[in-house]
């Protein structure tokens, strides 16, 4: 009944804001704050120190765990400090501080890669690695990683060009505005996997890209039009929307020979392959009813948000909420010199006006939660069980299911707050069973001491 | 950590959807108003008088309760005037107004405050408060037929054209009622309050589905099964279509299957476990009509089914995305 989301529900999904207007590069900040944490894992070690001068694209952090992306100066100029900063995740994270010198020299480790066997994954796996490409749509996992652990399993290749949250038009103005870079680096993706053609979904709001894109694209290259459902753009959805598989509880998409890259990934991979640029800047999306002047702006990454207020005309009236992200899924920030991170698709400042939570949330049992959730999960049962610990019952109704798309709390007419009830459950669920298996591993240890013991009495 | 920015911080998502308790609430007056309307003009202005009564009466317990209690009040989701108006549709429109008064204590009091308020309530506040006013036998059955009253304004008086012979009680007897299938369907039968005008109740549903409020499986499931099973086994001499027609246009099935069986708080919340709960209560319906001693059926199989609700969606969980189906054409079930 509520299956299409902004689409049939509510006839506007606030991109209008935003989607006709070009993006505008922005001048590079006079210092940028680069965190050593811009993709999901081992946080990196910086490689400078203060008093540095550094190049533009020249790697100033690294990491040798597996699951990890080198990060790149944004700007050339001094380091004048590498401390703890306010990262958008709320806490304190090392950050690189440069000093911008307004030359942008650009570091010799920038050489296009174009010549070399791209076919060949470890080649390609190391030049996306090095250029330090994460997931752009904001999950930010390592694309190397990705590609490498999906190499050899997948038939299908996926771009997310849906770009399902309210407001964020920042792949869209992408597809629009670097379509022929965008299919070289799908290309690029496509050789590697060995696969005959690409499929890039975008949703149906988005009809000048549709056609655009198909206008352009080759055989190779297969527009898939989506239905404008929030999260059509959310992996599973995604890989079940472009070829009907249902991709396992707990798996990746390689489970059902899909791998889903989104559109900014495989335009950084294009970039990284023809210029050498490693992924130091990007499109985000500044809007929502407290932005005087919303656009899409081209940023360097580690520009602290209050410059992306200022470019966007400031504050209309007083924010009453500022977020990294988008409505759904975007973290809430309370501090203007946060900065801008690989994964930042949007910033957004809305007015207490849509505020519609109130002080004695009531569950009316609607079954609302239950119609939209994508993961077929059970929401007010959920909540029910997390508030009396009921842990059986939560891993009953498959509470570890959950993606936190924040469609139960959106559609919930009595204003619970369902998906933190999903999440407080997965972390409860989560914490007994490490605990159980630390309990289990102390146990077996002491039982072995304790034979040990008998023996050596022996 | 500061905020000088004063921006509040909360876990996602920021967004919600318009449609809160309230508008939901208020959709459903609204569908109900046309059945309203009809029985204002079948019984006169009296039929409004016992609902306004009927509602004033739940909108002040459900204050007085949880002002007493010390509870925070919410008062403002309209679901008491939502409750007030059922009830008063399933009462004859002659009742003396202390009933309703009683029936909505009743109902907000003991079937839902008592139980944690709203959505915590196992039964239909306003079917139990039915069930619990036949303490009162005579006052709950003293049916006037259609245009009786003297003056459409009259609403002190009414209560004295009364008549035995409602359309139920006919249908019990295995007889055809004494009015056309016509009549039945726009109203102008005797019978409770809001339960005559099948045609008008049918709109309020249409509004509702048209609304997305509620989804048309429990209605439809509901009535097709009462349909289904009159129409293959009728009483008496009867032709198996007007028999079937009869069952379906008179007494409260369509109050009940449109308004009463579709309440969310009482009702599954999954697809399937809707379709069963539709089907039990067309089925325990036909099976009072037919074998038991009361002509009607409709709220006590609600009411019994309102019992199952936790059960049927313990049973139809939807299957999880990515999950293996539960029951494998080849495989047998699992």
């Amino acid at each position: 009944m509520f299956e299409s989301f902004f689409g049939d529900l509510h006839p506007h999904d606030f991109k209008e804001a935003t989607s006709g207007k070009a993006s505008r590069p922005m001048a590079a900040p006079p210092y940028v704050v680069i965190p050593m944490s811009l993709h999901l894992g081992e946080p990196c070690s910086p490689l400078v120190a203060v008093g540095d001068y550094v190049k533009m694209g020249q790697k100033i952090g690294d990491s040798k765990a597996p699951i990890s992306a080198p990060i790149h100066a944004s700007v050339s100029g001094k380091v004048i400090a590498v401390e703890p900063r306010l990262h958008p995740n709320g806490t304190k994270v090392m950050s690189v501080v440069i000093e911008n010198d307004g030359l942008d020299t650009l570091s010799e480790e920038v050489v296009p890669h174009k010549s070399e066997n791209l076919t060949d994954p470890e080649v390609l796996c190391r030049i996306v690695r090095e250029a330090g490409i994460v997931g752009m749509g904001g999950a930010v996992f390592p694309t190397a990683a990705k590609i490498s652990s999906s190499i050899g399993k997948v038939d299908t290749l996926i771009i997310n060009g849906a770009e399902c949250e309210p407001f964020i038009t920042s792949d869209h103005r992408l597809m629009l505005e670097r379509p022929e870079e965008l299919m070289e680096g799908i290309r690029i993706l496509k050789r590697v996997f060995g696969i005959p053609f690409a499929h890039l979904g975008i949703e149906k709001n988005k009809p000048d890209a549709i056609s655009l894109l198909r206008s352009k694209c080759g055989a190779d290259i297969k527009i898939v039009p989506l239905k404008s459902a929030y999260p059509q753009g959310a992996e599973k959805q995604l890989v079940y929307s472009v070829t009907g598989r249902e991709v396992p509880p707990g798996s990746l998409p390689a489970a059902v020979r899909c791998v889903v890259f989104n559109v900014f990934t495989a335009y950084s991979v294009y970039r990284a392959v023809h210029e050498g640029m490693p992924a130091i800047e990007r499109v985000v999306t500044v809007s929502g009813d407290a932005i005087s002047n919303p656009m899409n702006l081209i940023c360097r990454i580690g520009t602290p948000i209050e410059r992306l207020v200022e470019e966007a005309g400031g504050f209309r009236g007083s924010p009453f909420k500022l977020l990294m992200g988008g409505p759904m899924m975007g973290s809430a920030q309370y501090d203007l010199s946060v900065p801008v991170t690989k994964g930042t698709n949007a910033l957004l400042a809305l007015t207490s006006r849509r505020d519609r939570s109130v002080k004695e949330p009531n569950c009316i049992r609607c079954g609302r939660c239950a119609e939209v959730c994508p993961m077929r999960l059970t929401p007010m049962y959920i909540h029910m069980y997390e508030e009396r610990d009921d842990l059986n019952t939560l891993e009953k109704l498959n509470v570890m299911d959950c993606v936190e798309c924040g469609l139960c709390t959106y559609i919930c007419p009595g204003r619970l707050y369902l998906t933190q009830s999903c999440r407080l459950g997965k972390n409860k669920l989560r914490s007994a069973k490490e605990a159980a298996a630390r309990e289990a591993a102390a146990k077996e240890a002491a039982a072995k001491k304790e034979e040990e013991a008998i023996k050596s009495g022996k | 950590m500061e905020n000088k920015l004063g921006t509040v911080v909360s876990p996602s998502p920021h967004l919600r959807s318009p449609a809160g308790t309230r508008n939901i609430m208020l959709d459903v007056i609204i569908a109900l108003v046309p059945a309203l309307a009809a029985s204002v003009y079948i019984f006169g202005f009296r039929a409004l008088a016992v609902t306004l009564v009927s509602c004033a009466a739940c909108v002040f317990f459900e204050w007085g309760y949880r002002a007493l209690m010390k509870k925070p009040q919410n008062v403002g989701d309209l679901s008491a005037v939502v409750t007030g108006m059922l009830m008063a549709f399933c009462l004859p429109v002659t009742v003396p107004y202390w009933l309703p008064v009683i029936g909505a204590f009743f109902a907000i009091v003991i079937v839902k405050q008592l139980f944690g308020g709203i959505g915590k309530n196992f039964l239909n506040p306003a079917l139990a408060a039915r069930a619990f006013l036949f303490s009162w036998p005579v006052l709950m059955t003293k049916w006037v037929a259609p245009f009786s009253y003297s003056s459409i304004m009259n609403i002190f008086g009414g209560a004295d054209a009364i008549t035995s012979a409602t359309p139920m009680g006919a249908l019990h007897a295995g007889l055809l009622p004494n009015a056309t299938v016509a009549q039945a369907f726009l109203g102008e039968i005797g019978g409770s309050l809001g339960e005559v005008s099948a045609l008008m109740l049918l709109l309020g549903g249409a509004y509702l589905v048209f609304h997305k409020v509620i989804s048309p499986r429990i209605p439809l499931a509901y009535i097709l099964t009462v349909a289904v099973i009159t129409y293959i086994f009728p009483k008496g001499e009867a032709d198996r279509l007007s028999w079937m027609l009869y069952n379906l246009f008179c007494g409260g099935l369509m109050l009940g299957a449109i308004f009463m069986a579709t309440d969310y708080t009482t009702s599954p919340i999954t697809k399937l476990g809707q379709i069963i709960f539709g089907i039990g209560c067309g089925l325990i319906t036909v099976l009072i009509r037919y074998f038991g001693t009361y002509p009607e059926g409709v709220s006590y199989a609600i009411l019994v089914m309102n019992t199952t609700v936790w059960l049927i969606d313990r049973a139809t969980l939807p299957r999880r995305f990515g999950g293996k189906p539960k029951f494998d054409l080849k495989g047998g079930a699992r």
